[in-house]
């Protein structure tokens, strides 16, 4: 029998801000086509570890890890990878919407221009298209060459989401991706949520307990750079295994 | 007279010396004005603009420098504005934190501060003399983009480093690379205060007379250059040359001169006051 490959996989990965241990050897491993919620109190390593899967950490001087992440069975920190390749794979929406000033539309397919594709009606299409999987075409499709930083923030925060999927990845990573909106704006990014993961592999931060409960399949608990459970979302919030995990998801810390 | 009277009174005391202090300046710069203009505002005529330099007072025109004055700023932006901008993004985006850049990064800041004569001697060695350029364009363009560098270095990086870092996670979490990061992200947001940046370092640069004199410019150019390897003068250099005549009319061909270098840096001084405040006006991160 062979064994299984998981979409994404972390093995005894421990990761170092200089001296500092970040990162507790690690091991999970996720489902495609699931919601996994990162939770933990802050500075707990989850922001870390999440960023480890597109290798956004690598611009940090200093930091470096040991151990391996794999995705669909690939070591992502092989020397062979290029990171360019593995971000177009593995999309990210940021905790602050983060527009480029430039237009909805520029915004959108810059992801495309990036690939030197300059096919006009390719562009107009994956524009459309994306911007409809994100919610957001029939509030903006009158007003494509508007400045995306006329947006509200949800509205902001859904065009970046339209702009991760513009270059169609297999991942989705998003790091308290409704942590700066407002209820009706978080409602619609959860919503959101639900819809793409009939698609996309979504991981989610979150620090937002309930958030985690409705929004994803499983939930990784982490705590001092170490996952101290990974379950159900259902089983982790009804009855964790460890005292850790219950003593935080019933509000004692954090 | 009780505490909170005289606390009220220092107040007052300070806002005077503080109104003082800001008025000192502009009043000595108004002073100045007013002086010049009504000793050379009269000598500006079309005739004064386009005639040749010549030892009779009231035939001597501006045109050769003005024109030098033209050439070597735009032949200093075309050679500054790569070499500065390329720099900055080298030490800003590129560079890793080490002890040779940390040394690179001290020694730029204190070449803004090196006088500009100096550089004048290092343009007479490096371009006149070693490359053989003579007293040309060329030279004194490769000389004031010496001295403008440090400063468009420093304003770059800092316009460069005012780009928040959420801008570029964004552009790399889609694949772009480096280059097209700083291509298609960092320099349009920034390209206003660069260009800002330059403007100023250009302003500078126009009104130098003394590495210009030291590389060998001349006062008396009988033509207008029309190439950069062409002899020169410039109005810094024309301006010192009349009023160190005894003849008072010199004088007023001086102030004629003066007035029109001043229109030079004012106007530029303007543009780049407009492009930080259309700047400021477009981007709100």
């Amino acid at each position: 029998m062979s064994k299984k490959v998981y979409k994404l996989e972390a093995k005894n990965l421990n990761a170092y801000y200089g001296n500092f241990h970040a990162l507790k050897g690690i091991d999970i491993a996720m489902e495609e086509k699931a919601v996994t919620a990162f939770i933990g109190p802050s500075g707990c390593g989850k922001s870390t570890f999440l960023r480890t899967f597109n290798r956004m950490n690598d611009f940090i001087e200093g930091f470096r890890t040991e151990g391996d992440i794999l995705l669909d069975g690939r070591d992502i920190y092989d020397k062979k990878i290029r990171v360019d390749e593995l971000r177009k794979e593995v999309g990210m929406v940021f905790q602050k919407p983060n527009p480029f000033p430039k237009s909805i539309f520029e915004n959108v397919v810059y992801g495309l221009r990036l690939q030197g594709i300059k096919n006009k009606a390719v562009l107009q299409e994956t524009a459309e298209k994306s911007l409809q999987r994100a919610a957001l075409w029939s509030e903006v499709k009158d007003n494509l060459n508007k400045s995306a930083l006329a947006l509200s923030g949800g509205q902001q925060q859904r065009l970046c989401i339209a702009r991760a999927l513009a270059i169609s990845p297999s991942v989705l990573l998003m790091d308290e991706p409704a942590s700066a909106l407002d209820p009706i704006s978080t409602a619609k990014i959860e919503e959101l949520i639900h819809e793409l993961k009939n698609d996309y592999t979504i991981v989610i931060v979150t620090h937002n307990m309930q958030q985690a409960g409705r929004v994803s399949d499983y939930t990784a608990f982490f705590y001092m750079g170490e996952l101290v459970e990974h379950s159900k979302t259902k089983a982790l919030f009804t009855s964790p295994s460890d005292t850790r995990t219950q003593n935080y998801i019933t509000g004692r810390f954090g | 007279m009780t505490n909170s009277d005289i606390n009220r009174y220092k107040d007052k005391a300070f806002q005077i010396f503080g109104i003082f202090c800001t008025l000192i300046g502009l009043v000595v710069l108004a002073v100045f004005l007013i002086d010049i203009a009504i000793d050379g505002i009269s000598r500006i005529d079309w005739d004064f603009l386009t005639s040749l330099p010549s030892r009779r007072a009231s035939s001597a025109g501006i045109y050769t420098a003005w024109a030098g004055t033209l050439w070597i700023l735009v032949l200093t932006a075309v050679i500054a504005f790569p070499l500065g901008v390329g720099a900055a993004v080298y030490l800003e985006e590129y560079s890793r934190k080490t002890k040779l850049a940390n040394f690179l990064e001290i020694n730029i800041a204190n070449l803004a501060g090196v006088p500009s004569i100096i550089y004048g001697l290092l343009g007479l060695e490096i371009f006149v003399r070693q490359m053989r350029l003579g007293g040309s364009l060329l030279a004194g363009a490769l000389t004031l983009s010496l001295l403008i560098l440090p400063i468009i270095i420093v304003t770059t990086r800092e316009s460069i480093k005012a780009v928040p870092r959420s801008v570029r996670d964004g552009s790399y979490a889609l694949g772009a690379s480096k280059w097209q990061t700083i291509w298609n992200q960092v320099l349009p947001a920034s390209f206003g205060g660069i260009l800002t940046g330059i403007i100023l370092a250009l302003s500078r640069a126009v009104g130098e007379a003394a590495p210009l004199i030291v590389i060998g410019a001349l006062a008396y150019v009988p033509f207008a250059p029309t190439t950069p390897l062409d002899e020169f003068t410039v109005l810094p250099i024309q301006i010192f040359n009349w009023t160190s005549r005894p003849q008072e009319a010199f004088l007023t061909n001086a102030a004629g001169a003066i007035i029109v270098l001043l229109c030079i840096t004012f106007l530029l001084n303007g543009i780049a006051v407009y492009l930080r405040l259309r700047q400021q006006k477009k981007v709100k991160w």
